[in-house]
């Protein structure tokens, strides 16, 4: 292989240098087709793949004592795909699921390798290379063909890039489209078996599979965008890659697929908990503030029925009262003043034992009570519930309908002014509040 | 007139159990077509097979006189929304210009002209406000007008929907109605499964009735009769369906 040597300048001389290499273009090649893999849901079907390529290793190393990485790659990806295209044919034939389909095949192929390789021991020495990774072991001769076949990878992905998204999101339009849709299903295989085998060395045979998972699952945490999806994948599964190849290349007894799947995990969780919009603390900030946001609303709602049912000749409501109201004791009740006077909605009087709705404050609680009478009246009007039946859905949806809903319930109702219980129904867009 | 559409003896069989018998069905150009039968009754599947989405076991589709496959441009295909995983990262801008791919073959990038088509489409739908939201933010009735934007970007002249109206709100499915109105009107062919007896009979010219086998196919007060519908919806097992249940175990 002459041609290969016009590589040898993008070779690092130092095994550090080839390790990162290494780990960059296991990186990104993983992480590129692993985002394809967590939208098409196919997880399983990478580590099938995965497994499927021993087989075809433990050939390589066998049929070829002067371990050409070339013979090698080719070994592996013929076993690979040949998995891949056995669970496409079960499916086919019979009424078996892919994760049937596909835990025959990979327990089958890897136990068919495992003994392959036992009665063979002297010449697949290093076979535990493969199944755990080592990127220390990854030569020159190795990097060559993995720079190749990830420069491949890569540009058919580019030029694939918008009909493997269409066949990915909607398989049936893109038939509809014209598209030769199992010949792209079928480029997508082999792509993922190039990109599972050059990861090969450096992760492992066993982990293979989380590379093209977890890097992807992360970007997807992160992003709504495809385009932006990639490239974070891609980042994260380089990111990943250098930083296992770097720990296990200086620290005895750290195997490499390991620290590069425990990188990659730590990733993962840091999105899982941080991502903005889609992380789990994000979710839970928003949930506190809505629940707080509510319970805002609510105690704003109690004063404005308190003062309605003074006939609105006070200026203030006394802590008592809206404690009594809301059945808490008054401390609670404090509490709850304190938080609305944060928001600007009251005003404490000078002895601290009433407050007084502001202009907002009116505002807000009218809105509130407004919006819960109306929709007892759409409920009792328009759909036929009984006015005894209308009080807790109301109670919910008043702290989400939108300014568009309100129009629309109160043009639908020709602009009411009593609920089903005869009360009436306020008009904060008139914001001079109701006291005299 | 001239033929939008024929099949002839389409049959579809799904592990050796038919579910589709021999229909043979000719729909001129500028007809709007309602295809109404109970559950079951192969709805999905006929417009699947038509497209070649769903392999069929015998017969032939022909569309504008020529093989489907020589006339795939001038057919806009509209699945089921429940067909897509609406988390998918992409945006209701990106589905509408998938609409013109096809256009573009495997490797051409849309340019300004489709992107102008697409806003378009997605104009005529009243989706274009949202043209940069990830499409899993949207409600039923929204997500299907994004179907709908990318099928008229794709300037067909045959379409096939699936459902169009499942799980929409009323203003949405006034909306769509009146599009599909619109595209009559310029001499577009539309087919919709449709699940709803009651609006079939308002909403289309013409009505395929389904069981199986073809119960009927003519203009709605030919077709829209008690008899016939009786016969669609009437009587629990057909011979047709007992000897399929026979031939899946052969």
């Amino acid at each position: 292989m002459d041609f290969l040597i016009l590589l040898d300048f993008l070779i690092p001389a130092t095994g550090a240098g080839k390790a990162i290499l290494a780990a960059v273009l296991l990186g990104a090649g993983s992480g590129l087709l692993g985002s394809f893999v967590v939208l098409r849901r196919m997880a399983l079907m990478g580590d099938a793949i995965s497994h499927a390529v021993l087989p075809g290793v433990v050939a390589g190393l066998i049929y070829s004592p002067e371990r050409s990485p070339v013979f090698i790659f080719l070994c592996a990806a013929t076993a690979g795909v040949l998995g891949a295209g056995l669970v496409r044919a079960m499916m086919a034939t019979t009424r078996l699921k892919s994760d049937t389909a596909l835990g025959i095949v990979l327990a089958f192929f890897f136990a068919f390798g495992i003994m392959w390789q036992s009665r063979n021991q002297e010449s697949t020495a290093g076979v535990m290379n493969f199944l755990f990774g080592n990127i220390g072991a990854i030569n020159a001769d190795d990097l060559r063909m993995m720079i190749i076949a990830t420069v491949c990878l890569c540009t058919v992905v580019f030029i694939l890039k918008r009909p493997l998204l269409v066949v990915s999101f909607d398989e049936g339009f893109s038939r509809g489209l014209g598209y030769p849709v199992r010949i792209l299903n079928a480029v997508f295989y082999f792509l993922l078996t190039f990109s599972v085998v050059v990861a090969l060395q450096a992760v492992g045979v066993v982990l293979v599979s989380a590379m093209l998972v977890t890097p992807a699952a992360a970007a997807y945490l992160l992003t709504d965008r495809f385009g932006k999806m990639l490239l974070l994948s891609m980042a994260f599964g380089v990111f990943s890659g250098v930083v296992g190849g770097v720990v296990s290349a200086n620290i005895n007894g750290m195997p490499t697929g390991p620290v590069i799947t425990l990188a990659a995990t730590a990733v993962f969780a840091a999105t899982y908990f941080l991502a903005p919009q889609h992380g789990v603390l994000a979710k839970l900030f928003r949930k506190v503030r809505r629940r707080r946001r509510v319970h805002r609303e609510n105690t704003l709602k109690a004063i404005y029925q308190i003062q309605e049912a003074g006939g609105f000749s006070y200026d203030h409501v006394s802590l008592i009262e809206l404690a009594r109201k809301r059945r808490h004791t008054e401390d609670h009740a404090r509490k709850e003043c304190a938080e609305l006077l944060r928001h600007g909605f009251v005003e404490l009087s000078s002895d601290g034992h009433a407050v007084s709705l502001t202009t907002p404050g009116w505002k807000r609680a009218m809105e509130m009570v407004r919006n819960h009478r109306l929709w007892e009246l759409y409920l009792t009007n328009e759909a036929n519930y009984a006015d005894d039946h209308v009080h807790e859905d109301a109670e919910k949806i008043e702290h989400i309908l939108g300014v568009n809903t309100v129009r629309q319930l109160e043009q639908d109702l020709d602009f009411p002014e009593l609920d089903p219980h005869g009360k009436p129904i306020p008009q904060p867009q008139l914001i001079v509040p109701p006291i005299a | 007139m001239a033929i939008a559409l024929e099949t002839h003896d389409l049959t579809v069989t799904y592990h050796k159990r038919p579910v589709l018998y021999g229909i043979d069905v000719t729909v001129p150009e500028g007809s709007l077509v309602g295809i109404v039968g109970p559950n079951g009754a192969g709805k999905s599947t006929l417009i699947k097979s038509i497209m070649g989405v769903v392999p069929s076991s015998g017969g032939w589709v022909k569309v504008f006189g020529t093989p489907l496959k020589e006339n795939l441009h001038r057919v806009g295909y509209v699945p089921q929304r429940e067909s897509v995983d609406w988390d998918f990262p992409v945006t209701v801008m990106d589905v509408a210009l998938m609409g013109t791919y096809g256009r573009l073959g495997l490797f051409r990038r849309p340019g300004k002209k489709e992107k102008l088509q697409a806003q378009e489409a997605l104009e005529k739908v009243g989706m274009l406000p949202y043209a940069n939201r990830q499409i899993g933010n949207l409600s039923g009735g929204q997500q299907q007008r994004v179907f709908l934007a990318r099928a008229l970007a794709q300037d067909s002249d045959l379409y096939l929907m699936d459902e169009p109206f499942a799980g929409v709100d009323a203003a949405t499915e006034a909306a769509i109605i009146e599009l599909l109105k619109e595209m009559r009107e310029r001499g577009k062919t539309v087919l919709v499964v449709h699940h709803d007896l009651q609006s079939a009979s308002e909403y289309f010219d013409k009505l395929l009735l389904l069981n199986m086998r073809l119960v009927a196919f003519g203009d709605v007060k030919e077709v829209f009769t008690p008899e016939l519908l009786q016969k669609t919806y009437g009587g629990r097992l057909t011979i047709l369906s007992e000897v399929a249940d026979h031939a899946a175990k052969f």
